[in-house]
């Protein structure tokens, strides 16, 4: 709890930092990627150096990537259980896409939409690292079978489409969910904000500092 | 720009038309399996005139030497001894590497834009200078031809001497074969060459023998007269049926304009979203609760 009245702590620095490395290492990856996914990209090799660079760094910022990914997951697993409320909170999607959203379930510390992205991330990650490893040139690829190279190359691709599409939701409910991203920059929210989209995480952040 | 440049059929990572006012004669090399007698002239010939010299490497206890393509071994002698009926052993003798296919899937899986060139003649040819390393080409081909080399990390294959056919000469290997095995000419003439000699051993009790240009893969410019036809997997493997395997082409394919849009959707429903309703934010008289 901030001493500010009106503010409430949501991250600590070292998950903020965690955050950031997970995000930042998440669009190199991305951009890198996407270089050499489709010609329409590939001058996006330019921003690390050339195709060979490109191709050189990706798989290690994807390990870095990985890791930070893992610290997170172990943090936040637990809030991301899906409950009867998250359901309810699905059944007013449309109103709340819309901002006209009343009488909305006592949502948690993540709502159903945060939710998700973290259960599609905590599949595509794993699946992008082992696959990633399996066409990682030239250190492992040759120990592999040439059809489970092939399998592995489109699964990296597919895994990786489904897993930038949710990060761009992400990316996007953070910005119009106003006062959302300071959670992650300054690691404080205020009051209203915690009370109006995560009223029972509110009250139970509450009663923590009252103790 | 070299003339050679404005014959090119296919581009890898390019999605317009590439330069190919020129158009030239398709060309192919045939290796006559039954002629050959494994001296390795063609190995020797290539590593001089390429100017590649592999490591020398230890005696596996077989004639195959060196015992795979490399980065510096673009042709290597495969030997196959094998009894294609009971108590009745045949040495095959064939020249491995790269096939030159009409539809390669090297081109269609290299994500570096001009590292694969296809020329009107059929030659699919490397071009290292932009080559990323990341072997995506050895993932697209079904002979498994291209390697990575140790030494710079770019991959390297045969290249039909297409230094050689482009100034009127053949390629390296046929001009060092000294029995007639290998053999270079049009496509068509290569055909008919090819024609001649099934039937001459049809003749000599081969009457299965046939000609190797599979059409899995839009036919290949480099072709086989094979003794066994009907079973080409005698000879070290040769696969049957080759094809750009499912996964690349779906990979290569469908996937790669389909995730594309898909991206920039996803980005342009946000933009729209925000447009139209606005930003979520939290109501003044809450914040004073």
């Amino acid at each position: 709890m901030s001493s500010e009245t009106n503010l409430v702590q949501r991250h600590d620095t070292n998950e903020r930092i965690n955050h950031w490395v997970l995000a930042i290492t998440f669009i190199l990856l991305a951009l890198s990627g996407l270089a050499l996914f489709h010609p329409a990209f590939f001058f996006l090799t330019n921003l690390f150096g050339g195709g060979t660079w490109s191709r050189i760094l990706h798989p290690f910022i994807g390990v870095v990537m990985f890791l930070s990914f893992l610290g997170m997951a172990a943090k936040v697993w637990k809030d991301n259980h899906i409950t009867g409320a998250d359901r309810e909170w699905a059944r007013h999607f449309g109103e709340i896409l819309a901002n006209r959203a009343k009488n909305l379930p006592e949502i948690g510390k993540y709502n159903l939409g945060q939710k998700y992205v973290f259960w599609v991330l905590v599949y595509a990650i794993p699946i992008l690292l082992v696959t990633g490893v399996i066409i990682w040139q030239p250190y492992f690829t040759p120990a592999f079978p040439i059809n489970l190279v092939r399998f592995a190359v489109l699964i990296h691709a597919l895994a990786a489409f489904i897993a930038i599409i949710a990060i761009i939701i992400h990316i996007y409910a953070a910005i119009w969910t106003r006062g959302s991203i300071r959670a992650m920059t300054r690691g404080t929210v205020t009051v209203a904000w915690a009370k109006h989209h995560h009223p029972a995480w509110y009250k139970e952040v509450s009663k923590e500092v009252k103790q | 720009m070299p003339l050679q440049s404005l014959d090119i059929t296919r581009r890898s990572a390019t999605t317009t038309a590439s330069p190919h006012q020129r158009q030239t004669a398709e060309v192919a090399k045939l290796i006559d399996v039954s002629k050959c007698i494994g001296c390795k002239a063609c190995q020797v010939a290539c590593m001089e005139w390429n100017d590649v010299r592999d490591e020398i490497g230890s005696n596996a206890g077989v004639l195959d030497n060196p015992p795979d393509l490399s980065g510096a071994s673009w042709t290597v002698m495969r030997y196959s001894e094998v009894e294609p009926e009971p108590g009745k052993l045949e040495w095959l003798i064939r020249k491995d590497g790269c096939m030159h296919c009409t539809d390669p899937g090297c081109l269609k899986a290299c994500p570096a834009p001009g590292a694969i060139i296809q020329y009107s003649n059929g030659i699919v040819d490397f071009h290292e200078e932009n080559c990323i390393g990341c072997g995506y080409c050895i993932t697209g081909c079904p002979f498994n031809i291209p390697r990575i080399s140790k030494k710079d990390g770019k991959v390297y294959k045969c290249t039909l001497c297409s230094d050689r056919i482009a100034v009127g000469l053949e390629p390296a290997c046929i001009k060092a074969c000294p029995t007639g095995s290998l053999v270079f000419g049009t496509k068509e003439d290569m055909k008919q060459h090819a024609a001649d000699r099934i039937v001459d051993l049809n003749r000599r009790g081969y009457p299965n023998a046939g000609l190797y240009d599979p059409p899995g893969v839009g036919g290949t410019h480099v072709m086989y007269v094979l003794q066994h036809a009907d079973r080409p997997n005698l000879y070290h493997g040769l696969p049957k049926d080759p094809a750009i395997s499912p996964m690349v082409a779906l990979w290569k394919g469908v996937t790669k304009p389909l995730m594309s849009l898909g991206i920039g959707l996803a980005v342009l429903a946000g933009f729209f979203h925000y447009v139209k309703a606005g930003p979520n934010e939290v109501e003044e008289e809450e914040t004073e609760k």
